[in-house]
Order: C-alpha cells, then sequence, then structure tokens
C-alpha cells in the first residue's frame, strides 16, 4: 500500500516536471516575440532606422519592383508591392521616408519563401517609398516616389 | 478583443499565394482623439509569423504605419495543395491571435 502511495508521487512529481518543461518551452516564442526591433521601428530618420536594422549603405539595385500608386488620395491607406528577382533573398524592409518613424515593415523570408510583399501602409505627406532587401549577407534598395493628397498620420 | 483573421490560400503554379487580412485598429500613438483631443494610445500589431505545414515561411515585424486592418500577401515555393497555413500575430499590448487555413 505505502509502495503505491510513493510511486504514485513519483509520478505525480514527473508529470510535475514535464508540466514545467512545456511551461518553459512555451515561454521561449513569447519571448521571441518580445524582440521586436524597437530601435529601428522608433527611429526618426532614414539613416537610424537603417542602422537599427542592421543596413549599411545598401547598393541601389533594379532588380527590385516597387509597385504603389503614382498619387495617393488617401494616405492612410497606400497599397504597396514589392518585388525582388535577387536570388537568397532574406528580407525585405519598406520605409516611407518622410514618416515620423519611417519604418514601417521588416519582412524576414526563410528559404522557400519568394521575393515578394505586398500589403498596405499609412503615409504622412508625399515622400519616396523605400524597399530595402538583404540577399546573401548583401543589401539593395530602391525607391518609388508616392503624392500623397490626403496624410494618413494622425490630425 | 482580438478579431478574426481571413486568410486566402491558392497555388499559382508552384507558388502558393497567400493573402492575409488581419482585424487590428493599428493605432500609431501619434494621432489625436477628434472629441477629446488626447492623444488615442499605441495599438499595433508587431509581430506577423506564418508556416506552411509547421515549416517557417514569413517572420515580420510591423510598426504602427501599416494601415488599418493589414493586409498582408506574400508567395511561398514548395508549398502544394492541402497544405496547412498557419498565421499568427501579436500585438504590442500582448494580444495576440491566430488562424489557420488550408491551401486550395
Amino acid at each position: 500500500m505505502n509502495a503505491l502511495r510513493r510511486n504514485v508521487l513519483k509520478s505525480a512529481a514527473g508529470a510535475g516536471a514535464v508540466a514545467v518543461a512545456v511551461a518553459a518551452g512555451l515561454l521561449k516564442p513569447t519571448q521571441a516575440m518580445a524582440a521586436w526591433n524597437k530601435s529601428a521601428f522608433e527611429a526618426k530618420s532614414v539613416a537610424d532606422a537603417m542602422n537599427g536594422l542592421g543596413v549599411t549603405s545598401p547598393a541601389d539595385s533594379k532588380d527590385i519592383t516597387i509597385k504603389a500608386p503614382d498619387i495617393a488620395e488617401n494616405g492612410a491607406v497606400v497599397p504597396v508591392e514589392v518585388s525582388t528577382s535577387i536570388a537568397g533573398t532574406t528580407r525585405i524592409a519598406i520605409i516611407a521616408e518622410k514618416n515620423g518613424t519611417p519604418l514601417v515593415g521588416n519582412f524576414n523570408l526563410p528559404s522557400g519563401t519568394e521575393g515578394f510583399i505586398s500589403t498596405r501602409i499609412k503615409m504622412g505627406q508625399t515622400s519616396l517609398v523605400r524597399a530595402v532587401v538583404t540577399a546573401g549577407g548583401k543589401t539593395y534598395t530602391t525607391a518609388k516616389e508616392v503624392k500623397v493628397t490626403i496624410g494618413g498620420c494622425g490630425g | 478583443m482580438a478579431q478574426p483573421m481571413r486568410i486566402r490560400a491558392t497555388m499559382a503554379g508552384d507558388v502558393a499565394d497567400i493573402k492575409v487580412l488581419m482585424n487590428h485598429p493599428m493605432e500609431t500613438g501619434t494621432r489625436k482623439d477628434a472629441k477629446t483631443g488626447q492623444l488615442v494610445p499605441a495599438h499595433f500589431i508587431t509581430e506577423v509569423t506564418s508556416t506552411i505545414n509547421g515549416k517557417d515561411v514569413l517572420n515580420a515585424e510591423m510598426g504602427g504605419a501599416v494601415s488599418k486592418n493589414p493586409f498582408l500577401g506574400f508567395k511561398v515555393k514548395g508549398a502544394k495543395a492541402g497544405d496547412k497555413v498557419v498565421v499568427n500575430w501579436v500585438d504590442n499590448t500582448g494580444d495576440k491571435n491566430t488562424a489557420e487555413a488550408t491551401i486550395g
């Protein structure tokens, strides 16, 4: 009787340990989530945003295409599509140069995901929309001007 | 708080075309409330991750400059019809949401 009781207690302790391990395992993704690149997203200038992303002097490239309207009537919703034919693209970042905080999004693309991102962004005023592409350890960039008639950031 | 998001995943040749529409106010924290004149607190999605059959296919960080109810489109090579797409997001208040769809 006593031996059984011991066993039950032991297995209960074992199960507890597993639960703790699972909880620890589950905590990891949340911690990774907390690694949001604050310095880059809160940067007030394009140069600071690029520094925050770890990008220095990207090379201009014709292999990146930005599809965005020439004139956006509503700055709150500007469709932007970035595609690149550069092989091994691992990241596409979108920067609206004259926004208060220029960095809009940073998209990490594991292998298998094509060099393509389509989204909608807010723009405070007419400015260049810049795409920064990282491929094989090198960075490339291109920009397209979007004229905004009604700003979409605040006021 | 978290409202459902919609995922549409279709095959175009050997590339899966995945489109996600998330429901989120995406407040930048710089906008003023028209009635009270107070700043509306920042509330935006910071991270979006996506997997296909458990394999990472997208890991994105966003700022408040992504439009309200964010739309995100991306393309994945090597996926096939019937694969399961899962999309997760987390916002700056710690709110999160998850949705899944099957590539059709």
